[in-house]
């Protein structure tokens, strides 16, 4: 048993931005345990883009059956090129597919598990290894180490750096059979609702500007949109607005939702639960506007205004439009 | 439609973070006599099972894995509307990790008999591993759904909407399933009202050891764990932030003036 094995997923001929991510933690891995690197691939896409970010072997289940996602039929994948490659570690995202994957893929190895990683710390062997994660909301911070391995690990997104590109074309590709029959998914896929998100994407947002209860109704959110319209950035919200149904879930930034890493991050009527605060430990200013003056995101913020968003926001606006306009 | 919501009770995750200290011996969070309560998303899960029974007919279970005092969780569960509650509680499961409860809890939920649905939040407002749903579904040898925000009956199937990244699936499976539960706006925990309170604290729960469910001790507890907890700690974070003061004019003013220095508008 060697190696790190990353989940990977190749869209247009590129690793996505999340296999990046995976490979970058991989490779911190990988450095300190003087072990390979490899990556699982399902479904007839193209292994060919991953050599160049320092992948050594491709294990690849070649089926049309895995082309869409479903769970049953993954995880069948999953485990056998687990046991082709026999990985010391292998890693999963922490998003909607790893959450999914990676508890039953652990049961399945008889492997330990690891989930929402922040950071990795190993010097020398498989001995200094130490997963660093959240625990309680954010509020506190846990060391775990591994008693065995395999271990199966999931990277929070948009916490590890991606890794980076090297000239390297070629490596090598290992077909696994996995023998898949459409009759082993026990789920079926109906329909898939794509929300429309006008401008750029929230995790991708260089400014992000998220509301919460204090906005009192969904009708606050229409400044928010101008403001983030003005900035070129994206509109995000607490698990109090989405909760409360005035905004699509998807649109929640937390330890539930998404994590976000912008250059400004500015949150109006947002209390500050550290669910929420885990969610924005990445970005670099923070704003709070809150009419409560002990909110617990002014402890987070950098810069805070106490008042009613509804007599800050307009300025705000107005002002942001004269420095795009001039 | 037989119904297992499993239910997990917690210190109150809403407690500001002041009050938050950590007990080095055991490497958890001081209890402090701090409210206990059900982790928020399994209220979800609950009020998800409640909604189904009423729109279907059925039979909702509560059941938790937890020390003694966990019996006020499945309290509150009976007077929220479930129709009946059971706890596993073994002074063995102690230090067990999310395999350990997971095999306690799908070894309780087959003594119940077998369930059409078994509902979890889809992770705890403690350590949320969100692990614990989907070994139960292992275990069982049973499909898995996660982070699912409704769920509607068709037929003899099951229609889950799953929350993802950029928007949601709908995913149908046929029972029994285990469904891991998110909120949304569409399942609100309810408030019990007080004459539940008062019937649910008259109501017996039973308390069931490992041998009462048939679970080897072997099966839970630290030992299996693959992982170990080094170390918990509080991360330091010195309040820094600078109130900008005056109108909102002068506020906002001063804000862009600022925003500009940092190079971020």
């Amino acid at each position: 048993m060697a190696g790190i094995c990353v989940l990977a997923k190749v869209e247009n001929g590129t690793p996505t931005r999340s296999t990046l991510e995976l490979l970058g933690g991989a490779h911190k891995l990988a450095a300190g345990l003087q072990e390979p690197v490899s990556a699982c691939l399902l479904g007839q896409t193209e292994a060919a883009s991953l050599y160049g970010y320092g992948v050594e072997t491709v294990y690849r289940v070649d089926s049309p059956l895995l082309n869409a996602y479903q769970a049953d039929l993954h995880l069948l994948a999953l485990e056998r090129v687990a046991q082709a490659a026999e990985p010391r570690v292998v890693l999963l995202p922490a998003d909607s597919l790893g959450r999914d994957l990676s508890a039953r893929l652990a049961f399945r190895l008889q492997a330990g598990i690891v989930t929402e990683v922040i950071d990795i710390d190993v010097q020398a062997s498989e001995k200094s290894l130490r997963f660093i994660r959240q625990a309680y909301g954010g509020k506190a911070v846990a060391m775990i180490v591994p008693k065995a391995f395999p271990i199966v690990a999931t990277l929070k997104p948009r916490t590890f750096d991606p890794a980076a590109r090297s000239d390297e074309k070629s490596g090598t590709e290992v077909p696994v059979e996995a023998p898949l029959d459409a009759a082993q998914a026990r789920t079926r896929l109906v329909e898939r609702v794509q929300e429309e998100t006008t401008g750029v994407k929230l995790e991708d947002a260089s400014v992000v500007i998220s509301g919460g209860r204090g906005l009192g109704g969904p009708e606050g959110f229409d400044f928010l949109v101008e403001l983030a319209r003005t900035l070129k950035g994206a509109v995000g919200a607490s698990r109090a607005a989405t909760d409360a149904g005035w905004v699509p879930s998807s649109m929640q930034v937390g330890q539930t939702g998404k994590t976000v890493s912008p250059d400004l991050y500015i949150a109006v009527g947002i209390s500050g639960a550290t669910q929420h605060v885990a969610g924005i430990s990445g970005a670099k200013t923070i704003v709070a506007i809150n009419s409560d003056p002990e909110a617990s995101i002014f402890k987070v913020a950098h810069l805070g205004i106490v008042g009613d968003y509804k007599s800050v926001l307009p300025p705000l606006i107005a002002k942001c439009r004269e420095l795009v306009g001039g | 439609m037989r119904i297992v919501v499993c239910l997990k009770q917690i210190i109150d995750p809403e407690l500001p973070s002041s009050q938050f200290k950590i007990d080095p011996e055991s490497k958890r969070q001081r209890p402090n006599g701090h409210p206990l309560v059900i982790s928020p998303y399994d209220e979800n899960a609950l009020e998800v099972a409640l909604q189904l029974r009423e729109q279907t007919a059925g039979h909702v279970t509560a059941l938790s894995v937890g020390p003694s005092a966990a019996v006020s969780a499945l309290r509150k569960g009976l007077a929220m509307g479930a129709d009946e509650a059971a706890l596993i509680s073994d002074s063995a499961l102690e230090g067990s990790g999310p395999f350990g409860i997971a095999a306690a809890l799908a070894q309780g939920i087959q003594k119940l008999g077998p369930p059409d649905l078994v509902l979890c939040g889809c992770e705890s407002g403690d350590w949320a591993d969100r692990v614990v749903g989907p070994i139960v579904a292992e275990t069982l040898g049973i499909p898995c759904i996660t982070y699912v925000a409704r769920v509607e009956r068709q037929n003899a199937q099951v229609r889950a909407q799953r929350v993802v990244e950029d928007g949601h699936e709908i995913w149908e499976v046929a029972p029994p399933v285990v469904l891991t539960v998110l909120s949304h706006e569409s399942n609100v925990p309810r408030y019990p009202k007080v004459k539940d309170i008062m019937a649910a604290s008259r109501r017996p729960i039973p308390t069931w050891s490992l041998s009462d469910i048939g679970l080897d001790t072997g099966r839970v507890g630290d030992e299996i764990s693959r992982v170990a907890l080094e170390e918990l700690s509080v991360p330091t974070r010195e309040s820094r932030c600078e109130f900008l003061e005056g109108e909102p004019e002068e506020q906002v003013a001063t804000l862009i003036t600022k925003l500009r220095e940092k190079k971020v508008v």
